[in-house]
């Protein structure tokens, strides 16, 4: 990817982007393909999925059959460059749920099995950051996700509603490439994509199947998933109009890279990333587009630590340590953008004091670092005696990615106050003949008595593929208690003050992850199936640690009034007029809706809005 | 989604037992050695490692098995999944140098590991002679069963035979993920797939009929 590798920078650019995954990428491509000139400062290293993804790669190629290590958290071949729970050099602050003195300690854990800390934070550090490697779910929020606080009297409502975003969510889903399909009637606070934006799903898997016969007789409806996949080519002249009307050089240089990306070819887990740039990844599908407009210079390697602001209170640009020489940089725009990632923004703009801002920039309603949340996560693993002993065939799909899944099913009785938690959740179901990893025979210890030889070697041929795992994720509603502020006595490698973090998840998190274990529980046993992961009723014991599920938004809450919000309804910092962010941060609810796609939706909106002011002469 | 967390069970008891282990085999210095070196002169790969490449056992960091170890793990490798007609035997796929891979990385669960299985392999050379006075590879099938039934499955495991029920779960585990994570392992227990493909076309009508859904 031609990047700007001389690192010489123009003297002063229109729009600075800090970040370059979800929301940098989106905010990069719609400003630039409308001409407008913009650097992107990515922390991380420069990354090219086209030459670095280990496509076909089997575990058997790789380092201890590329199991798990404190090198690699995610196994051998994930697409995460320096990073994951740790990250060399970047450390962040956190206490353990197993000490009662309650003391910040730099953040080690790496196995979340295992983990002990009251919050786990990933990041990687490359170009194109988690989209790198993400789930690829791709779910739009509804109108109750919108209006949780009007719905049921607890958390905070956007400063708008779905209709607002819904035709975001319909140019996204077009750039990127969303398979799935709409439902008629349309489910409740499920929304369906305007005609034609939809590519088609997959067909379902095997196990998917069995999953969707039985959980129907438990009320519980099994859906296509939506997933940033291509799963072929769409109308790419209609899909130009969608995106840029009226604006034929930007459909140009859209169509003339979205032709180079292949359809997927249902092979190779998704979270290599995808060299043929099936899936949708920042480095393939928002980046090349936006430098092809030749107004986008990107620096990685470029260590963002405070917004420069002027006498008036106005945004001037941003500091970063360059990561190759250690000097401290300064470069200038008359816009500046946040989307380093939820709690990264917050921590530059706590990190950028002045005696205007003696609490950080944009932080007068001192709300920046507050309402973090992550998804709800707990989950199941079930054996399946009627996939046992199947004939061998071709269930892969696309790689790890759902082809079913089943949205929230319970909001009538929710809101009727019979379920005992106020948000819902959707169920990820994923297992069935996969390719082996690490520990591929290991559950069936407790079926065959501790089986070996020749009947654990049948037992293998019998058992394999028999498994399903279901995973819940769910909303979390914003507390007091979960935020993320500066810490007064530890530094970064570069001499960056890091994050300190506190979080706690309340009862109505709790008991969903308690109802999450009984509910696939129920699942398995209608399948005729049993349980062989543990079960917990304490749903304490259910939920997975904070942070683990890797979607921590809110820290710069969006919001109709200066006095409680960071940012107004269009990501624009109340106190500084050109400095927006558009990644998670902006985020005052977290539905059970994975939040890529709403922050490019966000972004997208954000960055029209710029373009608008930018127009009037107001940036 | 992001992919399951394995499940690492034994992990405290494992843990335990390298504690307990030391304490208890303290007699036998080559052990304690070779558990030592290998380690502690390899470097982990690193948080930015090539990944579109292939790596053998050795190639990363040295490996630690002498002869003596290196029969015993091949015939424990062996005994846990024996050549049968469908498809050859674990250290045909080279599955002991995996184990020696394993043992000889620079990181918590496989130093922990190192010491469980070093140890494992000297008690089960030990248990051998003392119950047929020759060394666990040179015993016969039956011979070797007779050991294996003892500690195949810890709900099951003689008293006092715990540990090496934790060895044996710990190696299998090793031997299996060694062996099937080969192409010979994954057509053996019915993969299809890492395979570029126009469609995908789901399961077959006989898969169907036979999960009731055709």
């Amino acid at each position: 990817m031609p990047l700007l590798l001389e690192r010489k920078t123009q003297p002063q650019y229109d729009v600075i982007v800090v970040g370059s995954g979800a929301g940098g990428g989106q905010t990069a491509y719609v400003l630039a393909q409308a001409g407008v000139k913009v650097l992107v400062l990515e922390t991380g290293r420069n990354y090219e999925p086209t030459k670095e993804t280990p496509m076909f790669q089997t575990p058997g190629q790789a380092p201890l059959r590329a199991a798990r290590t404190p090198d690699k958290h995610f196994g051998f071949h994930d697409a995460t460059v320096d990073g994951g729970w740790t990250v060399p050099g970047e450390p962040y602050t956190v206490r353990q749920s197993n000490d009662p003195s309650g003391k910040f300690r730099i953040a080690s854990d790496w196995l979340v099995a295992e983990a002990k800390q009251e919050w786990m934070w990933w990041r990687p550090r490359m170009l194109g950051g988690r989209t790198n490697h993400w789930g690829r779910i791709a779910l739009r929020m509804g109108k109750h996700d919108f209006k949780p606080r009007s719905r049921d009297g607890l958390g905070i409502d956007w400063p708008f509603d779905y209709e607002a975003l819904a035709p975001y969510y319909d140019k996204v889903e077009s750039l990127i490439g969303v398979w799935g399909s709409n439902q008629t009637p349309e489910l409740e606070n499920t929304p369906n994509s305007s005609p034609g934006v939809l590519l088609p799903p997959p067909k379902p898997r095997g196990y998917e199947l069995l999953v969707q016969k039985h959980a129907k007789t438990l009320g519980i409806p099994v859906v296509p998933s939506h997933m940033a996949i291509k799963s072929g080519h769409p109308n790419y002249a209609q899909v130009a109009e969608r995106l840029h009307p009226g604006d034929p050089k930007a459909q140009e240089i859209f169509v003339a890279d979205a032709r180079q990306r292949a359809p997927c070819f249902w092979s190779t887990p998704c979270g290599r990333g995808c060299s043929i740039r099936a899936n949708y990844q920042s480095t393939t599908v928002h980046l090349p587009p936006a430098l092809a407009t030749g107004n986008l210079d990107i620096i990685t390697d470029a260590h963002v630590r405070e917004v420069s602001v002027d006498d008036r209170g106005r945004a001037t640009g941003v500091h970063y340590v360059d990561k190759k020489t250690r000097k401290d940089m300064h470069v200038k725009a008359r816009v500046v953008v946040l989307a380093a990632s939820g709690c990264e923004s917050a921590r530059i703009l706590l990190n950028s004091r002045t005696p205007r801002f003696p609490n950080g920039v944009a932080n007068s309603s001192g709300k920046v670092g507050r309402y973090l949340m992550d998804t709800v996560g707990a989950d199941v693993i079930g054996q399946i005696p009627a996939l046992e002993g199947l004939p061998a065939w071709n269930d892969e799909g696309a790689g790890t990615a759902l082809h079913l899944y089943a949205p929230w099913w319970q909001y009538g009785e929710q809101l009727a106050g019979k379920l005992g938690f106020a948000r819902g959740y959707h169920i990820e179901i994923s297992g069935g003949r996969q390719m082996p990893a690490h520990g591929v025979t290991r559950w069936m210890t407790d079926l065959n008595g501790g089986a070996y030889g020749k009947k654990l070697k049948d037992d293998a041929r019998r058992y394999f593929g028999s498994t399903i795992h279901l995973a819940g994720r769910g909303e979390m509603i914003p507390n007091d208690d979960s935020f993320c502020e500066i810490d007064p006595d530890v530094k970064d490698d570069w001499g960056v003050p890091v994050l300190r973090f506190k979080f706690r998840f309340s009862d109505h998190e709790t008991r969903q992850a308690a109802h999450m274990h009984r509910t696939f529980r129920e699942i398995i046993e209608a399948m005729g199936g049993r349980v062989i992961s543990k079960l917990a009723t304490d749903g304490t014991k259910a939920i997975n640690p904070g942070g683990s599920v890797i979607h921590e938004v809110g820290t710069t809450c969006i919001g109709s009034d200066p006095r409680n919000s960071v940012l107004n309804p269009w990501c624009q910092a109340w106190d500084v007029p050109n400095l927006f962010v558009t990644d998670g941060g902006p985020f005052v609810s977290n539905a059970d809706k994975n939040p890529t796609l709403s922050i490019m939706a966000l972004a997208w909106r954000s960055a029209d809005h710029m373009l608008a002011e930018m127009k009037r002469g107001n940036l | 989604m992001n992919p399951p967390e394995p499940v690492r069970i034994s992990r405290r008891d494992a843990l335990q037992w390298v504690v307990a282990a030391g304490a208890a085999l303290g007699a036998a210095p080559g052990v304690g050695f070779a558990a030592e070196t290998g380690a502690r002169t390899a470097k982990p790969y690193g948080t930015d490692p090539v990944l579109n490449k292939t790596y053998r056992p050795g190639d990363l960091w040295p490996l630690t098995f002498a002869a003596a170890q290196r029969r015993t793990a091949v015939a424990l490798c062996d005994l846990i999944l024996p050549a049968d007609e469908k498809s050859p035997s674990a250290s045909a796929v080279g599955v002991p140098d995996f184990v020696d891979e394993w043992i000889s990385a620079p990181y918590p669960i496989q130093r922990a590991d190192r010491t469980v299985v070093l140890e494992g392999l000297a008690w089960l050379d030990g248990e051998s002679q003392r119950r047929f006075s020759r060394d666990f590879a040179a015993l016969d099938a039956a011979q070797q069963s007779a050991i294996a039934d003892d500690i195949c499955h810890k709900p099951r495991a003689k008293a006092g035979l715990e540990k090496a029920a934790d060895f044996f779960a710990l190696f299998r585990n090793l031997t299996t993920t060694g062996f099937y994570t080969t192409p010979v392992g994954m057509k053996d227990i019915g993969f299809v797939g890492n395979l570029p493909q126009v469609k995908f076309a789901g399961p077959p009508k006989a898969v169907l009929e036979k999960l009731g859904l055709a």
